[in-house]
Parts: structure tokens; sequence; C-alpha cells
């Protein structure tokens, strides 16, 4: 016994860190399954993208060009001089500790450098260093040089942060940790070093319209797929267009929708309602992504890829654009779209066909949230729904940051919910609207390898949904993001497990009554609807 | 006297003990948070080993629900074994009550000759520790396979209907394509 090792030695010794030991003084333990690939010089070299280069994180030697740190200190003066915000984030945070335990990464991962404050900090020392005076006293001014390995630092925990923004919410000065590392993507852009995961879907979406690079032929024939399931469930034959020119309404949606469950049953709430309202819209093969990757990447690509919406919607010759369950989609939109890329003159400021109702919120930018489109016509009684077809739901909802702290949805996705089905718990207060927790995968982290550090960052958001199910008996979450719907089945199924994940429109395609349509036996995703159970066994 | 009765007396003094000792094999700052943040949303995984510690407790002086205790088992190792702790980091918590109760009990056990009766506990912690291997090893399995299914999953409908990319592929050319 006596020769063995004591559990608590081992224990304390590996993962204790003395309180002496400052952070700066901790260096990055690379963790597998924390840290995403790097990207392939040839989708860098599509975007245009400079530096791009066979190199590997895992390497001692990244392969930086010689001057690296020239680029790094000038993109930074750069954008400390373009962006009034970055400068006053970097001035002053006063290190009240508000924000520091309230980064899902932080209370998933317990590593201290994902509490939003030294998370920033990390950035901030290489601020002072180099563009304040106080910054030539160093370390007791909380500067220090920029090296490589602080560059490999700054890398490792800004692809670690989701731009979620919760910590912003809880900070007195409205510091937005996630504007901070929107600006580290960027200086980790000049230099090359994007990860895989985001730079690919980038190259895809900037030259075919969507991220897996879908082309036409290939997003008409998933349709089909889609919509002989419709068809099989409701008995009705829709018809959507494609490309149309003169059609009143661009609808832009993710692509994942069209492709990968649970979203396709998504679409095919999309596909019903604008079947049954008669709506005169057209979707589009080449503004065929609502995601824009290029939000976490730099300012110029997101700005290139949000404009591929309205160049088509001006090319189709559309009145106005409504767009899908999306996230980044609706923050890229709602955030920054005017002044990059608006106002969108050509356009005309949305009016709902069914309704009458002016979607004044959207004048400028002439998109609407398909949310606020329906339950506008909710609220106009113009749809005829049969709750009690998703009785066998009991159903709460994901806030995802960047529809709720992005541009402040909270109530439609709500509204809607309660007029299609009749079981709805909220999760509690301090995890849904304003406060609600990300998914752990958003902002280009929902890379397959970093599966430990998504599943850890979606832990808080896990733990509430755990809490719902037993509390309420909850059995399905409904969100209204793309990445979300992608990202959720996963997490919980690690941590919760028999909850499913839905969009909101899947709930209100099952409970929309369509004219002329059939007995309805089946859900969307071809289940027996609640009471039609023995018909399909019958059969 | 049972030493039974001595946990349940000293139960809260035992629980922080063990607590303290398992948020000590966080960082400094992260053990002060895990201590301190009483909300148990805004922080789950201090309350989960708090609550599974306490159930561990009363179940270690009691009947011993093994259901019971497995379930709040298997919430601990579930945080721990995706934490990047080593094996028998994420699972060594469990042997630290060892520690603790002979600590915190050392009079007792003295006065009262109950070496016997806690050698019958200290085999029911090695019980936990038992299950609690096979428990980890059932989470790395897990997430294993979730990494797997993954990627076949988000383009299920591409795969299932034209079969344009064979599952392989898809993750060699283009494993960042969504
Ligand atoms: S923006 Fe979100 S992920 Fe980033 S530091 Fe703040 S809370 Fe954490
Ligand atoms: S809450 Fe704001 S001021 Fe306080 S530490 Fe965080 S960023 Fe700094």
């Amino acid at each position: 016994m006596a020769d063995k090792p004591k559990p608590n030695d081992l224990l304390s010794e590996i993962n204790y860190t003395p309180p002496s030991r400052k952070w700066m003084d901790t260096p990055v333990e690379w963790k597998k399954g924390y840290y995403c690939y790097g990207a392939k010089p040839k989708n860098l070299d599509y975007i245009g993208f400079p530096n791009g280069r066979e190199w590997n994180v895992t390497e001692q030697d990244w392969k930086l060009v010689d001057n690296w740190k020239e680029i790094f200190l000038e993109g930074m003066e750069n954008l400390l001089k373009k962006f009034r915000s970055f400068r006053l984030f970097m001035d002053i945070c006063v290190r009240c500790g508000a924000c520091a335990d309230k980064c899902h990464f932080f209370i998933g991962t317990g590593d201290p450098k994902n509490m939003p404050v030294l998370r920033a900090e990390l950035l901030r020392s290489i601020y002072r260093r180099y563009f304040t005076i106080a910054g030539k006293l160093g370390r007791i001014a909380g500067a220090r040089d920029l090296t490589e390995d602080v560059f490999k630092e700054l890398w490792y925990y800004f692809y670690q942060c989701t731009e979620c923004r919760r910590c912003s919410v809880f900070c007195p000065y409205g510091i937005d940790t996630a504007e901070i590392t929107m600006m580290g993507r960027e200086l980790i852009n000049l230099l090359g070093c994007c990860t895989d995961w985001i730079s690919g879907p980038l190259a895809n979406c900037y030259r075919t319209g969507n991220h897996l690079g879908l082309q036409p032929h290939t997003i008409k024939s998933n349709f089909e797929y889609m919509l002989d399931d419709l068809e099989e469930h409701t008995g009705v034959r829709v018809e959507p267009t494609f490309n149309r020119k003169g059609a009143e309404i661009l609808f832009v949606t993710p692509s994942a929708d069209f492709f990968a469950e649970p979203g396709v049953f998504t679409c095919m709430g999309y596909l019903l309602l604008f079947h049954q309202l008669g709506l005169d819209y057209t979707w589009s093969t080449y503004a065929s992504e609502g995601g824009n990757f290029g939000f976490f990447t730099s300012n110029e690509m997101m700005k290139r890829l949000n404009s591929k919406i309205y160049a088509e919607a001006k090319r189709l010759g559309v009145k106005w654009i409504l767009g899908g369950e999306c996230g980044h989609m609706w923050r890229v939109l709602h955030q920054y779209m005017d002044t990059m890329n608006g106002p969108a003159d050509f356009l005309e400021e949305p009016v709902s066909p069914f309704t009458g109702t002016k979607f004044e919120n959207a004048k400028s930018t002439k998109m609407v949230h398909i949310t606020e489109f329906t339950a506008d016509l909710i609220r106009h009684g113009k749809l005829k729904l049969d709750p009690k077809r998703n009785d066998n739901h009991t159903v709460t909802f994901h806030d995802s940051c960047n529809t709720s702290r992005g541009m402040g949805i909270f109530e439609e996705p709500r509204y809607i919910l309660n007029s299609v089905c009749n079981h709805f718990h909220e999760m509690p207060d301090n995890t849904i609207r304003e406060q609600t927790f990300c998914c752990g995968s958003g902002s280009g982290l929902n890379a397959g390898e970093i599966e430990e550090l998504r599943m850890l960052g979606g832990y808080p958001r896990a733990n509430a949904v755990k809490y719902v199910k037993e509390k309420h008996g909850v059995n399905m979450l409904s969100c209204i993001c793309a990445i979300d719907r992608a990202v959720l089945p996963p997490l919980i199924d690690y941590w919760v497990s028999d909850v499913g994940v839905c969009g909101v429109h899947e709930l209100l395609g099952n409970a929309l009554i369509m004219d002329g349509e059939k007995e309805r036996e089946n859900d969307l995703r071809g289940e027996p609807l609640p009471g039609m159970e023995d018909k399909g066994e019958e059969e | 006297m049972k030493i039974s009765l001595l946990l349940s007396e000293k139960k809260h003094e035992i629980a922080k003990t063990w607590f303290d000792l398992i948020a000590g094999t966080y960082p400094q700052d992260t053990a002060n948070f895990l201590k301190t943040q009483k909300n148990r949303f805004g922080n789950p995984v201090g309350y989960t080993i708090s609550e599974g510690i306490d159930v561990i407790l009363a179940e270690l002086s009691g009947e011993m629900d093994v259901a019971r205790v497995s379930r709040h088992l298997d919430n601990i190792i579930r945080i721990r074994a995706i934490q990047d702790f080593t094996p028998s980091q994420a699972v060594g918590f469990i042997f630290l009550l060892k520690q603790v109760i002979r600590k915190e009990l050392a009079d007792e056990i003295r006065e009262h000759q109950l070496c016997d009766e806690l050698l019958k506990i200290e085999s029911h912690i090695d019980q936990l520790a038992n299950v609690s291997f096979d428990m980890y090893m059932a989470c790395r399995e897990k997430m294993y396979k979730l990494r797997a299914n993954e990627l076949r999953n988000r383009t299920s409908r591409i795969l299932k209907m034209s079969n344009m990319f064979k599952e392989t592929d898809v993750e060699e050319k283009d494993p960042a394509g969504f």
C-alpha cells in the first residue's frame, strides 16, 4: 500500500494551480478536444486571405511569416483607429470581475483564462505594451511583449469564445468581450491562422452561395425529397419556385435546413406555411445561405457574404426579404448590415401581404424575421392551427445568443410556440432571454474535433434542459437557429438524453391545418401524431 | 456508537472538507468560484458535485440505495470525464472521502474502536470507485460515438438521398463543410 501514490497527491499535484501563479506565468496547455485544425491554404487563397500555408496547430513551428509581429501590430493599430469601441474596451475595464463567472466556457471547463475578463486581458496586455505610455513599464502595468507563444495563447482562447455576449450583459461598462474576440480573430486572420472549420464553409459560401458548396441542381433535388415527404404526410403537393424574378419576397434561410436533420423538418414547416398562405415568394440557389461565417472571421468577409443576399434581392427584383430561423445571419443583419451594406434603398419597406402589418423595425434593412412574420399572422387569425397535434411534445425554448442578446427577439417565438402546442415550459430565468446560455458551438466552434470543448461549453445550457426535463417532463427543445439544431442533439445526448431538438416552424408545420389536406396521421418527421399511433400499425 | 451515526452527525463538516478537496483539483480561481457561487444554474459543476456528495454521504450512512448513488456519481463523472483530467484524476475524488472520514472521525474511531466498521465503509467507497471507472469509460465511449456520428448526421439528407459523397470522403475532403 505504502508504495502507491496517494490519489490526493496525484489530484493536487497535477491540476492545482498555486495561488501565487499569475495568469501571465501560466503557460497554455494544449488540450486535445479543445482546439480546431488550422485552415488549408486553398480555402484562404480562394477568399483572398493572406499568408495561407500548410501548417499544423500541434506543431511547435506554425510557419508564420517572418514579419508576423509587424503585421499583427499594424493590424491592431488599424482596428483601434477604425473601431472606437475597440479602443474603449481596451481602455476602460476596471477588472471588477462581474463578468468573470458568466461565460459558459469558464463554467464548463473551469479554465480561468476562459473568464471573459481574462480572455480580454490576453489582448489588452498587448494593447498596453504597444499602444499606451504606461505600458512601457511592462508587467506592473499589465503589459507584455507579443511573442509567438503569446500569439498562440491568443489563438487558443479566441477560438474558445463563441462571441455569445453573455458576459457583456453583466458588465457595468457594457464591455462586449465578443467584439474583442472578433478583433482578435481578425488579427489572427491577417496571419493566415483561421481554422479549417471556418475557412472551408467561407470559401464554399463565397463561391457557390452556401457552406457545403451545394450547386443549384443539388439544392433542387434536396427539395424534391422534402416535397415528396410532405405530400406523403399531408396529401398536399407543395411547389416552391427557385431564382424566380419578379417574386414579391426572397426567402433566405441557413442551408443546413436543406439537408440536415432536424433542420429539414423546420424547412418543411416553412414550405407548408408559405404554400397555405399562397405567398408570392422565391428561394434562391445563390443566396442559399443565411449563415455568415464572415461574422467571426473579419469585418470585410462578413460584409462580402451579407452583400450577396442583397445582390440577389436586386437581381430578382423582389420587394423585400424574409429570413428563416438562423443565428448569425440575424446578428449580422441587425447589428452590422445597415452600416455595412445598407440602407437597402432599392427594396420596399416590408408589409405583410396578409395582415397589412408594416414591419417598421425593418424599414432600413428590408428584411423580416420569420417569427415576426408568423407571429403577426397568428395574431391576426390568419392561420388555422391544431395544437393537439403536438400533444406528444412537452416543449421548452432555447434562446439563441444571436437572436436574443444579438437582436432582442424574445416574444415572437414564444407566442408561436404557445399557439401551436399545449405544453410549454420555460427553463430557469437566469438561463433564458438576455441571460441565455450559449449552445457552446457558435461562431465557428461547431467543429467535430473540439467535441469536448463544445460539450463543456454547452453544459450550462444542457443542465437547465435537464432540470425542466426532470421537473416538467420536457421532451422537446425548440430553437430558432441552424447551428443549435445541429449541435444541441449531441449535447443533449451526452448530458440529458431523451429530449428532441426542433425548430419552431417544425412545430408550426405539424399544427398547421392546410386546405385540402388528408387526415394527418404523421408529423413532419413521419412519426405518428398523438392518437394515431395505432393507424400505422394497422396498415 | 456506530460509524454511520457519526457520519450523519458530522455530515456537514465531512461534506465541506470533501468538497473543498475536490475543488482543489481545479485552478485556484476556479476553486473559489466552485465554492462561492451558489446558484445551481450559474454554477452547475459546483452544484452537481455538492449535491452528489450529500447523496453519497447520506446513502453511505443509510440504506445505500445503489440506483440513487449511481445517478449522482454519474452526474459528477460525466463532467470530469471530459474536463481534461487523467482517468485516475477524474474518478480519484472518490478516494478522497476515505481520507476525509479518517481525519474528521479520527478521535471517535480510536475511542470507540470502530476500525471494523471503518473498513466496511471503506470497502463501500472502493465499490463506488469501481463503478466510477466503468462510468468514466462509458462517458469516453459516448464521446467517441458522438464524434463519429456527428458528421454523418449533419449531412444526413444528402447521404440518404443520392449517396453523392461516400461517408469517408466527406470527412476527408471537407471536414469544415458545416
Ligand atoms: S462572449 Fe460569450 S463565449 Fe465569449 S467570453 Fe463572453 S460569455 Fe464567454
Ligand atoms: S465586468 Fe466589465 S469592467 Fe468588470 S471585469 Fe468584466 S469587462 Fe471588466
